[in-house]
């Protein structure tokens, strides 16, 4: 009997965005690359967010957001990763986040910021590279 | 306390981290997989296990959705299990079931869990019924579980579930494919979903001619409802056949379906234990290579080659 294991993905859309564009193409990227992902559809809550990952068991969740939002909604779903006792999970986010934010997010615990533009092989090889399994 | 004592603690505390945790051993066919199995045993067959099978697209997450939100008003804990398609070409999946049962994704008494099928056929994925011991354990009162979307074959739903419903939508096929086998003849309840559609009573009626034509005498007669998952339309419903199955699965039909569902599982657990087994004997003494050589060279053909190792195995 051989263990078959996967890197276990949740792309989420914490906030009030209109539109999954990008989340959809980094799904889709690392998808192709060979791992299960789980979406959250839309407009989703940090709670709803942090729950989702720890009964799905994941090993990295992906945030994307385009309101602006973010300096609000991610501290507080950081708080809640590190109240279950999820800090083995990698988390990266993308989306429009503004340069002078990046070192405060960084700051409280995700490991990096994607913005517009980024080639989603940069993407897979840094979920590859940093994930636990 | 070991891993696995802990993750079987956790899970029978009803603790949601560890209920994650034990599926994702399970799934993964981790070596402490089937001890955790093992000592969870007993503890399991409380649950009553919907299965929903259907086309792609014919609304089953939707359905789901509405069926946890009934569940739950009538004070039952839900678990659902949502499994979605493995790519054959790069191993990766999308699972996107959840999106429409995220509502209930923060209630203390619905756990989710999404499962790629890893290339199993059938529609389901191999751990699936493990996967269902460890919410049954953890204190579900019910058990959902979607297959991927299926088409005609996909009917391994059948060996893990209670209560089988195939749900199909309106423009999907004909009255001859209503009489084809396959899913068409596992269903306990069929349903059919976007009723509001054109043609909804034209599907309706051919399910129904297709359950009419059986003349195969069974003493529970499968029924075809109509809802509209989005709003919800005929949910009651559905949940009050759903209770109807279940009564009468307690009269004597469920020993039955133990029976056989006992047989089965020991029969694939057998098999499995003993194909691992000799494989891996003849791995070890190196027998394993030569006997491929025979197959790679046409010197003998698989069958042949198989009927000497088990001559061998007989009589040493």
């Amino acid at each position: 009997m051989t263990a078959e294991r996967k890197i276990r993905v949740l792309i989420a859309k914490p906030g009030l965005d209109s539109h999954d564009r990008g989340a959809k193409i980094v799904a889709r990227a690392l998808r192709d690359a060979g791992m299960e992902i789980i979406y959250t559809g839309l407009r989703q809550t940090p709670e709803q967010i942090v729950e989702t990952a720890l009964q799905e068991d994941v090993n990295v969740i992906g945030l994307s957001i385009l309101s602006g939002a973010h300096k609000v909604l991610f501290p507080k779903i950081m708080e809640l990763i590190k109240e279950k006792g999820m800090d083995d999970v990698l988390v990266f986010a993308g989306g429009i986040i503004p340069q002078e934010d990046i070192r405060d997010l960084k700051r409280i615990g995700i490991k990096e910021v994607f913005g517009p533009g980024t080639p989603t092989g940069t993407l897979v090889e840094f979920v590859q590279e940093n994930a636990k399994r | 306390m070991g891993q696995v004592a802990q993750l079987v603690q956790g899970v029978l505390r009803r603790n949601r981290r560890s209920i994650a945790k034990a599926i994702t051993v399970i799934e993964n066919n981790e070596p402490e997989a089937p001890k955790i199995v093992a000592q969870l045993f007993q503890k399991t067959g409380k649950a009553h296990v919907i299965g929903i099978t259907g086309p792609t697209g014919s609304g089953k997450s939707t359905l789901i959705e509405k069926l946890i939100r009934e569940l739950r008003k009538s004070g039952k804990t839900v678990g659902v299990i949502a499994v979605d398609p493995t790519s054959p070409f790069t191993g990766g999946a999308f699972l996107g079931d959840r999106v429409r049962m995220q509502e209930h994704s923060t209630d203390e008494g619905v756990f989710i869990r999404s499962m790629a099928n890893r290339n199993a056929t059938g529609g389901l994925s191999r751990a699936t019924k493990d996967v269902i011991r460890i919410l049954d354990a953890s204190g579900k009162d019910v058990i959902i579980v979607e297959t991927v979307g299926a088409g005609q074959s996909e009917v391994e739903i059948v060996k893990v579930s209670n209560t089988v419903i195939v749900v199909l939508a309106p423009g999907l096929g004909d009255d001859i494919q209503a009489i084809k086998a396959g899913i068409m003849e596992i269903g306990d309840i069929f349903v059919v979903n976007k009723a509001d559609r054109q043609n909804a009573n034209k599907t309706w009626s051919e399910v129904q001619a297709m359950l009419e034509m059986n003349t195969e005498e069974k003493s529970w007669k499968p029924s075809v409802l109509k809802t509209k998952a989005l709003t919800g339309e005929g949910i009651a419903e559905l949940l009050a056949r759903i209770e109807e199955h279940r009564e009468y699965l307690k009269k004597g039909a469920f020993e039955v379906h133990r029976k056989g569902e006992a047989e089965t599982e020991l029969v694939e657990a057998i098999k499995q234990k003993i194909v691992e087994s000799i494989i891996a004997d003849l791995r070890h003494t190196g027998e394993w290579e030569k006997l491929k050589q025979k197959i790679l060279t046409k010197e003998a053909d698989p069958y042949s080659v198989a009927d000497e190792v088990l001559k061998k195995l007989v009589h040493g």
